[in-house]
C-alpha cells in the first residue's frame, strides 16, 4: 500500500475531450496560476475545500481498473497536475505495472508552469503532456495568468527534447491574445521545435468563470476559425477543439 | 362465419382500403394480413389461448395461418455460384451482373414483412466482382445498388451485413451509406478483434456519427453460438444462413410477473415456467402449421435450389419487459429496487435471464434441428403498440444509468440470447469529435461479453426505434397523417413506437465534455 495521497478536485471515468479516445481524467486540486479566464476557479486553491477529496493511489487505481476495458488512456489534469507530481508519477508507474491498465496511455494536461526536473521525473512513466500556452508575449501572459511564461516556454522546449510534447493548446481570448501578429509569432516559435506539436484552439467562454472574466469577450466560432486559419497558414497542424 | 364476423371483417378491410396514409404496397400487404386472419389460428390449449388473448404471450400478429417463415436467410453465396433456374439467371461474372442477380433474388424472398429481411454479407459477396473496378467505379456502382435497395425494398428491417475482414467493398459501402442517408439497408458490421482493424471500426463510427448505422456485433461470440454461417437480420436477429426462423413468439415478463403471487424467489419455478411452456406451445403450433400444413418447405423454389433448407431453421423465443418484471417482483418482496440502478435488482434480472435460457434450451421444439432441437432465446425489441413495457432486457428509456453502469448491467445478459439482444446507447454529440472514444466504448463492451453494440448520437435525424432506423422527418409526416408520402412501411411502425415508448427521452451518455461547451478549464 502506498501512503501517497493527492488532493483531488474531481475525477471523470469517461471523457472524450482530454486527449485521444475515451479517457479516465483525474483533476488534481490546486494551481500555480490565477487565470482571469479560468473556468474552474474552484480548483485553484491549493488547500482542501468542501468540494475536494483526498484520494490514495489505490483508490484512483481501483477506479481506473473498473473503467479500463472502455479506455484508451488516463489523463491527469487540474488545477495544475504537476503541483502534485510525485503522486502523478507513482500513479503512472502503478498503471504501467497493473495488468488491467498497462495498455492505457498516460498523459498529463498542464499549464506548463513546472520545473524541468519534474518532466524528467515523469518522462519514463508518461506518454506525453498536453500544454496550455496562454500567450507567447510575457505581458499578455501576465495579464491573463498573473504570472510570467518563462517556465511555460521552457517546459515546451524541454518536453520537445524529451519527445513528450503531445499537444499545445491555445485558448483564444478575443482582443487579448489572438492578434494576427501574436498568433504568427506563436506559430513561428512552435515551428522551431524539433517535433512540431499539433495545436488545439479553444474558445474562451464565460461559463464557469469568475466575475472578473466578464470583462473579457467570449470567443465566437469565427474568432476560433480565424485563429485556426492564421496558425494553419504557417504550416502548423491546428484544429479547433470542436473539429 | 356469423353475419357479425363478416361485418367486423368488412370493417377492418374497409379501414385499410380507405386509409389515405398507406401507400399502395402497404395497403396490399395489410389486405393480405386481413385475409389471412379470416382463418382460424393453429389450435392450442385453452390456457395457451387465454394467455395469448391477454397478451402475456404474443404471436407478434404474424397472422393466423403461417405460410412462410418469419425470417429467411437464403444462401446468396451459393446462388451466385450456381445461378438460379427459377430466376433464369446464370452465375454472374461482373459486378453489375452480381448486383442484378441479388436484386432479382431479393424480390423473390419471402418473409414476414413482405420484403427480404436479409441482403446477405454484401462485402463478402461482392468483393470478388470488385477486383476489376477502380475505386471510383466501385463507389458509383455500389451507390446505385444502395439506392435501389432502399427504393425497391423500402423497409428498414431489410438488413445487410459487413465485415469482419477489411476490404474495398466494406469501405465503399460505409462511404456510400454516409452519403445516401437512407434507413435501408439496416446495417451490421461484424467485429472480430483478431481480424477487424481498429481503423475499420473507426470508419464504422464515422458512419454512426453521420447516419446512426451500423450496429456492431461481436463476431467470435456469434460464431460460438451459431457457427460461421450466420446472418444478422431485421432488427438485430442473428440466425443460421440457408435457414432462418420459422416464427417468433414472445413472452411479456412484466405481465407474467403481475400474475405471480408469493416471494420473488419462487417466480421462475412457478410462474415463469408456466408461461414459458404456454409460449412454447403457441410456437410449436405455429411451426407445425408452417411446415406440415402450409408445406412451405415442400414448394419453395429457394428450398428446391438448395438456398434454404429445413434443417437450417430454428425459432425465436422472445422476451420483453425484464425491467418492469424485476421492479414488480421486488415490490412484492418489499425490497424495492430498479434494474440498472440497484445491485439486487440487477442480480435478480440476471438470474431470471439465466433461468429463461435453461428453460428454452430444455424445451424440445419441432423442426429446429439447426439449433439442437430447441428455440433460441431473443431479447425482443418491442412492438409499436407496446406501452409501459420496456423492450427486451433493456433499461427503461430515460432512466439509463451512467455509461459504464449501463453497460455492466446489461452485458451479462448477452451471453444468453443467441438469436439477438441489443441495448441502445445514445452518446452525446461531442463524441463525434473524438470517434476513437466511441471505438473504445464499443470494444470495451464486447470485451465484457456484449453481443451487439448499437450507438445513436443525440439530436440526429436518424432515430433507432427497436433495432431499425427511422428518420425524424418521416415520423413527423406519419404523425401528421400526410397521404402517400412515407415510402417505408417501417416508418409507420416507428411513429407508433416513438410516441408510445417515448424514445426521444433516451438518456444521452455524456462522454463528458466540459471544454466544448464551456471553454478551457484554464
Ligand atoms: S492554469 Fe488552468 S486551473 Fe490554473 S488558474 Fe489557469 S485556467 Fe485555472
Amino acid at each position: 500500500m502506498s501512503s501517497t495521497r493527492a488532493l483531488v478536485a474531481d475525477a471523470i471515468p469517461a471523457s472524450c475531450v482530454d486527449g485521444p479516445g475515451n479517457r479516465y481524467v483525474l483533476f488534481l486540486q490546486g494551481c500555480s496560476f490565477d487565470c482571469l479566464a479560468c473556468h474552474n476557479p474552484q480548483t485553484i486553491c491549493t488547500r482542501s475545500t468542501p468540494s475536494t477529496r483526498w484520494a490514495s493511489i489505490e483508490q484512483i487505481l481501483h477506479e481506473v481498473v473498473a473503467a479500463a476495458p472502455f479506455l484508451s488512456g488516463v489523463t491527469v489534469s487540474g488545477g495544475e497536475a504537476t503541483l502534485q507530481w510525485r503522486f502523478v508519477l507513482e500513479l503512472f508507474e502503478r498503471l504501467r505495472e497493473h495488468d488491467a491498465t498497462r495498455r492505457l496511455s498516460r498523459l498529463v494536461d498542464s499549464n506548463g508552469d513546472a520545473d524541468p526536473a519534474v518532466w524528467d521525473a515523469l518522462t519514463p512513466a508518461m506518454e506525453g503532456a498536453m500544454i496550455d500556452l496562454k500567450a507567447l508575449d510575457a505581458e499578455v501572459h501576465r495579464f491573463l495568468t498573473a504570472r510570467g511564461n518563462e517556465r511555460v516556454l521552457a517546459s515546451l522546449r524541454h518536453l520537445d527534447e524529451l519527445d513528450r510534447l503531445t499537444e499545445v493548446r491555445l485558448l483564444v481570448v478575443p482582443g487579448v491574445n489572438d492578434s494576427a501578429d501574436q498568433l504568427a509569432r506563436t506559430a513561428e516559435w512552435l515551428l522551431h521545435l524539433h517535433t512540431v506539436p499539433p495545436v488545439k484552439v479553444l474558445a474562451f467562454r464565460h461559463a464557469g468563470t469568475r466575475g472578473v472574466a466578464r470583462r473579457l469577450r467570449e470567443a465566437t466560432d469565427d474568432d476560433v476559425e480565424r485563429a485556426v486559419a492564421t496558425l494553419a497558414a504557417t504550416g502548423l497542424v491546428a484544429q479547433s477543439c470542436s473539429s | 362465419m356469423t353475419p357479425d364476423d363478416r361485418e367486423q371483417i368488412g370493417r377492418g378491410v374497409r379501414a385499410i382500403v380507405d386509409d389515405p396514409t398507406l401507400t399502395y404496397r402497404q395497403r396490399v400487404q395489410a389486405l393480405a394480413i386481413a385475409a389471412e386472419n379470416v382463418l382460424d389460428s393453429p389450435k392450442v390449449s385453452p390456457e395457451c389461448a387465454a394467455a395469448l388473448e391477454e397478451r402475456v404471450i404474443c404471436d407478434m400478429y404474424e397472422g393466423a395461418a403461417p405460410y412462410r417463415p418469419r425470417y429467411t436467410l437464403p444462401d446468396y453465396d451459393l446462388a451466385l455460384r450456381q445461378g438460379s433456374r427459377f430466376l433464369e439467371l446464370d452465375p454472374p461474372r461482373t459486378f453489375d451482373d452480381a448486383t442484378t442477380f441479388l436484386l432479382a433474388m431479393y424480390a423473390n424472398v419471402p418473409s414476414i414483412t413482405g420484403y427480404p429481411v436479409w441482403f446477405g454479407d454484401l462485402d463478402r459477396l461482392l468483393e470478388p466482382f470488385a477486383a476489376d473496378l477502380d475505386d471510383d467505379e466501385l463507389h458509383q456502382r455500389l451507390r446505385r445498388f444502395w439506392v435501389l435497395l432502399d427504393r425497391l425494398f423500402p423497409d428498414a428491417f431489410a438488413h445487410a451485413n459487413l465485415g469482419p475482414a477489411d476490404g474495398r467493398v466494406v469501405r465503399a459501402a460505409l462511404a456510400v451509406h454516409r452519403e445516401v442517408r437512407q434507413v435501408v439497408p439496416n446495417l451490421t458490421l461484424r467485429v472480430d478483434p483478431a481480424i477487424t482493424p481498429d481503423d475499420l471500426v473507426l470508419d464504422a463510427m464515422r458512419t454512426v456519427a453521420a447516419v446512426a448505422q451500423p450496429h456492431l456485433v461481436n463476431h467470435p461470440l456469434l460464431v460460438r453460438d451459431l457457427g460461421e454461417r450466420y446472418g444478422v437480420v431485421s432488427c438485430y436477429n442473428s440466425l443460421p444462413v440457408a435457414g432462418g426462423a420459422h416464427t417468433l413468439v414472445r413472452l411479456n415478463l412484466a405481465a407474467a410477473a403481475r400474475h405471480h403471487t408469493g416471494p420473488a424467489a419462487r417466480f421462475t419455478a412457478d410462474t415463469l415456467a408456466w408461461y414459458v411452456e404456454l409460449a412454447a406451445e403457441l410456437m410449436e403450433a405455429r411451426i407445425r402449421h408452417l411446415v406440415d400444413d402450409a408445406g412451405f418447405f415442400d414448394h419453395s423454389w429457394l428450398v428446391r435450389e438448395g438456398l434454404l433448407s429445413l434443417d437450417r431453421f430454428t425459432a425465436m423465443f422472445g422476451v420483453v419487459g425484464l425491467a418492469e418484471c424485476v421492479g414488480h417482483l421486488l415490490d412484492l418482496d418489499g425490497r424495492p429496487g430498479r434494474y440498472g440502478h440497484d445491485d439486487h435488482a440487477d442480480e435478480l434480472a440476471h438470474e431470471i435471464v439465466r433461468s429463461l435460457s435453461m428453460m428454452v434450451e430444455d424445451r424440445p421444439m419441432p423442426y429446429c434441428e439447426a439449433t439442437d432441437g430447441h428455440a433460441l432465446l431473443h431479447s425482443q425489441a418491442g412492438l409499436e403498440s407496446d406501452v409501459g413495457v420496456t423492450a427486451g432486457t433493456r433499461i427503461p428509456v430515460g432512466s439509463e444509468p451512467p455509461l459504464y453502469r449501463h453497460l455492466q448491467t446489461v452485458a451479462p445478459n448477452h451471453a444468453f440470447f443467441p438469436s439477438g439482444v441489443s441495448d441502445i446507447v445514445r452518446l452525446d454529440d461531442t463524441v463525434a469529435h473524438n470517434l476513437q472514444a466511441a471505438v473504445d466504448i464499443a470494444k470495451g463492451s464486447m470485451s465484457l461479453g456484449m453481443r451487439d453494440v448499437t450507438f445513436e448520437l443525440a439530436g440526429g435525424e436518424f432515430v433507432r426505434i427497436t433495432g431499425y432506423l427511422a428518420r425524424r422527418s418521416d415520423i413527423a409526416q406519419v404523425i401528421d397523417g400526410e397521404p402517400d408520402t412515407v415510402r417505408h412501411s417501417s416508418s409507420t411502425l416507428a411513429a407508433g413506437s416513438f410516441v408510445h415508448a417515448h424514445l426521444d427521452d433516451r438518456t444521452a451518455q455524456r462522454v463528458r465534455s466540459h471544454e466544448l461547451d464551456a471553454g478551457a478549464r484554464r
